[in-house]
């Protein structure tokens, strides 16, 4: 199955200006049945169980069933991501629960900055890329005519 | 068929994907194309935030040199690199990547991706070139980056969801691109003075060992369909290493990461009688000299001494995680108090590792109740893939930096523009370019920026409109939707849309390449095992799927993208088995042994293997190219 749809959560994101599951899909996978208003993988054995559709569900509608050809019944893996973390129950097929809580980003969401504060030198002719040397914490890019790279 | 719309997009620089190097490609481009007044697309078949490799996170940035600290020098990775591929690797390149990577890697701590760090404030290390992070949200602090360089004050726009079919030229130059919308009845015409190709590898085109449900759990996404191969094959790129495909050694079925067991909890890898093939295999490494005594062991070496333990019978291979979980907790045995907490960190620890990137392998181990504290895991070779920014080696021939050639290297690895291929405006990055390994996420990343900012010096020297027919371009978008029609014109010839005479759906075109390609160049079945008959009626059977592509049927536009990345990953395919024939001898065991050419042969074949296909003619050509050391 890999994902799949729990029909009682999702509203097809009636909602929203757009099927979150389906926005984010890297294979294009999940779609919108525009009749029922409800959305579905349309080809399990090209899902790669990236999870990226069970993550931005806003009704938490979407789950995991691992591969069948492979994977033995009865397991769980369901994530909660918030702004800065995400915290995992995984459930055992024995019955066994671990839960984890990993961080995610240090920054606010949509705040990165593209030069990160870091300075550039100009010109298209060096070898220094945008923001560097200041980024490489150097004080001149490394090239194989110039000394041994050194401290800024 | 329904009617398109045709959009046309005229841009100075197009990036194509939407990756890890595209998005380094993107903030690069967007600076240097404001100072200088021009403009930059880039095209994604995808969302950008979650789109390419590291789509579903990383555990790890295997990439980082150090060089702030000493900690390492550009040539110490080098070195690494080129004994890691069997001595067949571009130095300028690598070398050029090295020397910026560390940058990538500052601004992505910048942006807000958490890196471990120690009590000391250092980055902490899983080994020597490769830091643990917090990556579960890697590529969404990545592209957005991307995404506020491009869209800050109008330098720059994004396309989701446009699948890019192919090349648009204007004589010998790349004059941009087309494809189609995924979602809506348009096809977009992009015509650029500079296109970048950063559309990643290579995953089906052999037979994965899941052939149900599982086929998806390949270890590199499929969405990876070699769009890159395709796009600059047919632009009449030169190509190397086509052959150097990469075999990773994971976790089996789920294809788990071993890098952080390997590398961090110190883990070995044993065969079912607790045997340890690196020890007991050691002297098969003095057949593959020099390499076979460099340290690290190559990739493909390490791979090759499981296998033969394997093909003895001697399987399957585990990697004892508890006896290194054991032997690391052993250190705060005697402080009941510090050991449960060991216990606790290395186990939290553990199934990060796999929940930051390959969800999948927590689900296996939850459904079969494995506790790596308690018991081993099976590990198994996985299936061929093409990825130049991993352990394989496929992409285009680029030009390196004009300042990291020695005085012979200039001649053959200097045309003009770091990362140009050698299609006039046409650059590549990440899986794109090839001889340049091990770059990986931030690498890619690093060797995008490269690749941008060279591109946007073109476009000020060679600041003139590519023409690009209408005849030709009207031909393009006629061949591009012909599935569409295909299926339409003979849908009601059958009651069953699967199965018809007229036509041949992606999915079973899918199957038949990656059949002739399991069977005849060394896949799972063969044991990653060839010969020249093999090679050779490889190249027969896919003469007959090549015509068969142009009777592909779609009956939408999901399928029109599988039709189109399946003929993509049929011409990877051909220039793999074309230069697997090529090259008569066998240089990375592990990944491929040509069985009738079982040795490795320096003298004649310690050389790049490089093909071209000509569009003019239609023909194929292969060369070899030198290898140049650049540090003495």
């Amino acid at each position: 199955m890999p994902s799949y749809v729990n029909p009682e959560k999702c509203d097809g994101c009636k909602a929203l200006d757009r099927t979150a599951c389906q926005y984010i899909c890297p294979n294009d996978l999940m779609v919108l049945d525009k009749e029922k208003m409800k959305a579905y993988n349309r080809d399990v054995s090209m899902c790669w169980e990236c999870y990226n559709c069970v993550k931005i569900c806003p009704n938490q509608a979407i789950e995991v069933r691992g591969y069948a050809d492979f994977v033995p019944l009865g397991a769980s893996a369901t994530p909660m991501r918030s702004t800065d973390s995400i915290m995992w129950t995984v459930k055992f097929r024995n019955g066994t629960v671990k839960r984890f809580k990993f961080p995610i980003r240090t920054t606010a969401e949509g705040s990165a900055v593209p030069d990160g504060g870091f300075k550039s030198t100009d010109g298209l002719g060096t070898p220094a890329l945008f923001t560097e040397p200041e980024s490489l914490g150097l004080s001149e890019v490394f090239t194989l005519s110039g000394k041994e790279t050194h401290h800024a | 068929m329904p009617n398109f719309q045709t959009v046309v997009v005229d841009t100075d620089l197009l990036i194509l994907g939407g990756g890890m190097a595209a998005c380094g490609a993107a903030v690069e481009a967007a600076y240097w194309a404001r100072k200088n007044g021009l403009k930059v697309t880039l095209v994604d078949k995808a969302a950008m935030d979650r789109s390419g490799a590291v789509a579903m996170g990383l555990s790890a940035i295997n990439l980082y040199v150090g060089l702030k600290d000493g900690a390492n020098s550009v040539k110490d990775y080098v070195d690494y690199v080129r004994n890691d591929l069997m001595g067949v690797t571009r130095e300028d390149l690598v070398a050029n990547i090295a020397r910026h990577v560390d940058s990538s890697v500052h601004l992505f701590e910048k942006w807000g991706l958490p890196i471990w760090k120690d009590a000391e404030g250092k980055y902490v290390h899983e080994g020597r070139w490769q830091l643990m992070i917090n990556g579960e949200s890697y590529k969404v602090v990545v592209s957005e980056a991307a995404k506020n360089a491009l869209l800050q004050d109008g330098v720059g726009q994004v396309f989701e969801r446009v699948f890019i079919v192919g090349p648009l030229m204007d004589g010998d130059r790349c004059a941009g691109a087309i494809g189609f919308s995924v979602r809506e009845n348009k096809v977009y015409v992009f015509r650029a003075k500079a296109t970048l190709a950063a559309m990643g590898g290579a995953v089906h085109v052999f037979k994965p060992r899941s052939s149900g449900e599982g086929m998806g759990r390949a270890w590199y996404p499929p969405w990876n369909s070699g769009s890159s191969a395709y796009f600059t094959m047919r632009a009449g790129a030169e190509m190397t290493c086509q052959e150097v495909r990469f075999i990773p050694v994971r976790f089996k079925d789920a294809y788990g990461p071993v890098g952080a067991w390997f590398l961090l909890f110190k883990s070995r890898a044993t065969n079912a009688m607790g045997g340890d093939y690196m020890v007991e295999r050691k002297a098969e490494l003095d057949n593959w000299l020099p390499y076979g005594r460099v340290k690290p062991i190559p990739a493909n070496l390490r791979n090759y001494l499981g296998m033969l333990d394997v093909m003895e019978g001697k399987g399957p291979l585990f990697m004892r995680t508890e006896e290194a979980i054991q032997k690391i907790a052993a250190a705060s045995k005697d402080d009941p108090k510090a050991y449960k907490k060991k216990m606790k960190d290395l186990e939290s620890e553990a199934w990060e590792d796999f929940l930051d990137m390959t969800i999948s392998q927590a689900l296996l181990w939850a459904g079969t109740n494995v506790q790596p504290e308690e018991k081993s895991s099976e590990i198994a070779p996985a299936e061929p893939y093409f990825i130049g920014s991993h352990s394989g080696a496929s992409g285009a021939w680029v030009s390196g930096p004009e300042d990291l050639q020695t005085g012979e290297s200039k001649n053959d690895y200097f045309w003009g523009y770091a990362n140009m291929s050698t299609v006039k405006g046409l650059f590549c990055a990440g899986d794109a370019s090839g001889a340049s390994s091990h770059k990986f996420s931030s690498g890619s990343h690093a060797e995008g920026r490269v690749a941008a900012k060279a591109a946007i010096k073109f476009i000020v020297e060679n600041n003139s409109a590519p023409k690009v027919d209408q005849a030709a371009v009207e031909s393009a978008i006629a061949e591009m939707l012909k599935p569409l029609e295909t299926y339409e014109a003979h849908k009601n010839e059958t009651t069953d849309p699967e199965v018809n005479p007229s036509y041949i759906r992606p999915r079973m075109f899918m199957f038949r390449l990656q059949k002739v390609m399991d069977e005849y160049a060394g896949g799972v079945s063969s044991q990653f095992t060839t010969n020249q008959a093999q090679l050779n009626r490889a190249l027969e059977l896919l003469e007959f799927l090549k015509e068969d592509s142009t009777k592909l049927a779609a009956p939408n536009l999901h399928e029109l993208m599988r039709c189109w990345e399946n003929i993509h990953r049929m011409w990877q395919a051909e220039a793999h088995v074309r230069t697997l024939l090529f090259r008569e001898e066998t240089r990375w065991p592990g990944y491929y042994f040509r069985a009738d050419k079982p040795r490795m042969d320096e003298e004649r074949w310690h050389v790049f293997a490089n093909c071209r296909y000509d569009p003019v003619t239609g023909r194929w050509e292969m060369r070899t190219r030198p290898i140049h050391r650049i540090f003495a």
